[in-house]
């Protein structure tokens, strides 16, 4: 499983790139995407998934 | 097509430039006030030095000299519910407009081509959207590259003030000297209403928590700022009904912990933005009511009457936004700074400033004597360089300044559509610009037509250019001493 980014409600502030222990989060071409082979769902990292956490536009980073 | 030009005429203008560039030249410094010119009485020469050249920390500075803010930075730590981040960041830029965001590569190349263009530029800020502590590798790099390029640019950050006390050191390293954090309140059952969360620690928290949290961060970083000397400007959002009131607390500890300016700024709220605030119909304040609160709260921590709110890409002097002229696709790529331009402006502005601090000096106080105990509202039209140079029709916004037994100060401003286009003057426009200039008693200009000036007067508002091109306080003096029959200036100089 792993956690993806609904590009067209995205205001592409970033915040989830840096937020993200596990690198999944770049800026490809117009949009930020997440690589969900990295993804881990910040399991082992976080209590809660960061880019969810730090998005300011809801149901933006949702489980793919 | 070119915009309306807001560069200080005569001082900038290609023969008065010159013209001025000779005089100052051999002004000669015999005065002892050389290099400290306009230097308040009361104030310390090291707190002075830093911000003359401020346009938004020093009034006297705000009509010579030009900030410009890039957007670098759009990750924002904090959601505060006067902004709604789809569009742009409320705090520091008014809604609704998206700004440009820039690389800070972008950032370098957009600061050098301003600089070669805008003599008057001396600031370089980094404001919204988004957070500069927060994003803050973007910042870094942003003031690293343009401080190597162009070494006496002052660079100026706006935060909210959650990850503040993280890079104050990293600040102060690289000469930082004036931050801005916006503080809405200082008690956390305040803050909850305005906040609805924020991310810290690696969470989200919300609530009277996360009001707690911010309000702690806030005030440490107020303090580790006083404590290395850097100024700190406070900017509030005035939210009626919310933090009205509360301001006036906020005002008192801030105050104690060191800020230097106290800024408060209107709430804009339409349902248009999309923000939290335009949506539940909270309602900001009008210009009576903020002007009513920013008295009540003088004599507490200095305020800041004359900023402009400005958006997050705007350059230029405060009273005229040239950002729509420094878009990126319109700056070539590879300029290199050439510091011709703003070395020349600053020898003028150097000489003209003592003049300019001499005769309002004088203007304060003789309105000061003249111990009428009446207070007038004058809305002056002007392009810079502290005098009434603008045409009432090419008039964007107009600065209102009052003059009464306390001297005469800057109060606020007032923006309006400008009236004369193209030579033509529209009656809607003028309509507006009428409704806008409620409550003042003359208008101050370079030059009106009679239709405009008539029908002023048939509002009741006085305008006149008779005293185009002097000194703003000293125009203002003169009007004052008519008004209440009080000797004119010169018989007391
Ligand atoms: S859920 Fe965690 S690991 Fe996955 S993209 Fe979001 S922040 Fe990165
Ligand atoms: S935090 Fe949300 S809005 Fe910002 S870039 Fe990531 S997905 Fe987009
Ligand atoms: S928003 Fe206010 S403080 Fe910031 S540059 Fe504009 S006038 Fe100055």
């Amino acid at each position: 499983m792993a956690f993806k980014i609904i590009a067209s409600q995205c205001t592409q502030c970033g915040a989830c790139e840096f937020e993200c222990p596990s690198v999944a989060i770049k800026f490809k071409g117009e949009a930020y995407v997440i690589d969900p082979n990295k993804c881990t769902e910040c399991k082992e990292a976080a209590d809660t998934q960061q880019c969810v956490s730090v998005c300011p536009v809801p149901k933006t980073c949702v489980p793919a | 097509m070119s915009a309306p030009t807001i560069s200080l005429e005569g001082l900038t203008s290609a023969t008065g430039f010159d013209e001025l560039l000779a005089t100052a030249r051999s002004g000669g410094c015999a005065s002892s006030t050389c290099g400290v010119a306009g230097k308040p009485e009361d104030m310390d020469p090291a707190v002075w030095d830093k911000i003359k050249d401020h346009p938004c920390f020093s009034e006297e500075a705000h009509h010579f000299f030009a900030r410009m803010h890039v957007a670098v930075a759009p990750a924002c730590n904090v959601q505060c519910n006067y902004c709604n981040r789809k569009y742009d960041c409320a705090n520091e830029s008014r809604p609704g407009v998206v700004s440009e965001k820039l690389t800070p590569d972008q950032a370098l190349r957009k600061v050098i081509a301003v600089a070669n263009e805008v003599p008057q530029l001396s600031v370089l800020g980094i404001a919204g959207p988004g957070d500069a502590c927060y994003d803050w590798k973007k910042t870094r790099a942003t003031f690293e590259s343009v401080a190597r390029e162009i070494p006496d640019i002052k660079l100026c950050v706006s935060t909210n003030g959650l990850a503040l006390p993280d890079h104050v050191a990293e600040l102060a390293d690289m000469n930082v000297d004036h931050v801005t954090i916006t503080i809405n309140m200082v008690d956390p059952e305040v803050g909850a209403k305005i906040y609805p969360w924020i991310f810290y620690d690696h969470r989200r928290y919300g609530g009277i928590e996360a009001a707690r949290i911010l309000h702690e961060r806030q005030m440490l970083g107020l303090e580790m700022l006083t404590a290395r000397g850097i100024l700190t400007k406070i900017n509030s959002v005035m939210i009626p009904g919310v933090n009205d009131e509360h301001l006036i607390d906020v005002n008192k500890l801030v105050k104690e912990r060191g800020a230097f300016l106290h800024n408060v700024m209107p709430l804009i709220s339409d349902p248009a933005h999309g923000t939290h605030y335009g949506l539940t119909g909270q309602r900001g304040p009008n210009a009576t009511e903020l002007k009513a609160l920013q008295d009540r709260l003088d004599g507490g921590a200095k305020l800041m009457r004359h900023c402009r709110q400005c958006r997050a890409d705007a350059v230029g002097l405060l009273g005229g936004d040239r950002g729509q002229e420094f878009t990126l696709d319109r700056i070539a790529g590879k300029d290199t700074y050439d510091s011709s331009k703003r070395e020349a402006y600053r020898q003028v502005v150097a000489h003209e400033r003592r003049d300019h601090v001499a005769a309002r000096s004088a203007a304060i106080g003789m309105v000061k004597a003249a111990g009428s105990g009446k207070s007038l509202l004058v809305a002056v039209a002007t392009k810079g360089g502290g005098r009434v140079n603008e045409h009432f029709g090419h008039a964007r916004e107009f600065q209102l300044f009052e003059a009464s037994p306390k001297g005469i100060r800057i109060v606020g401003h007032r923006k309006v559509e400008q009236y004369c286009v193209g030579g033509w003057g529209e009656k809607a426009t003028l309509d507006g610009v009428i409704a806008a200039l409620e409550g003042i008693d003359i208008v101050l200009c370079a030059k009106i037509g009679n239709c405009p000036k008539d029908q002023l007067a048939e509002a009741g508002i006085r305008a006149t250019d008779a005293y185009g091109h002097d000194y703003i306080e000293t125009a203002i003096s003169a009007v004052y001493a008519t008004a209440f029959a009080i000797g004119p200036l010169a018989a007391t100089a």
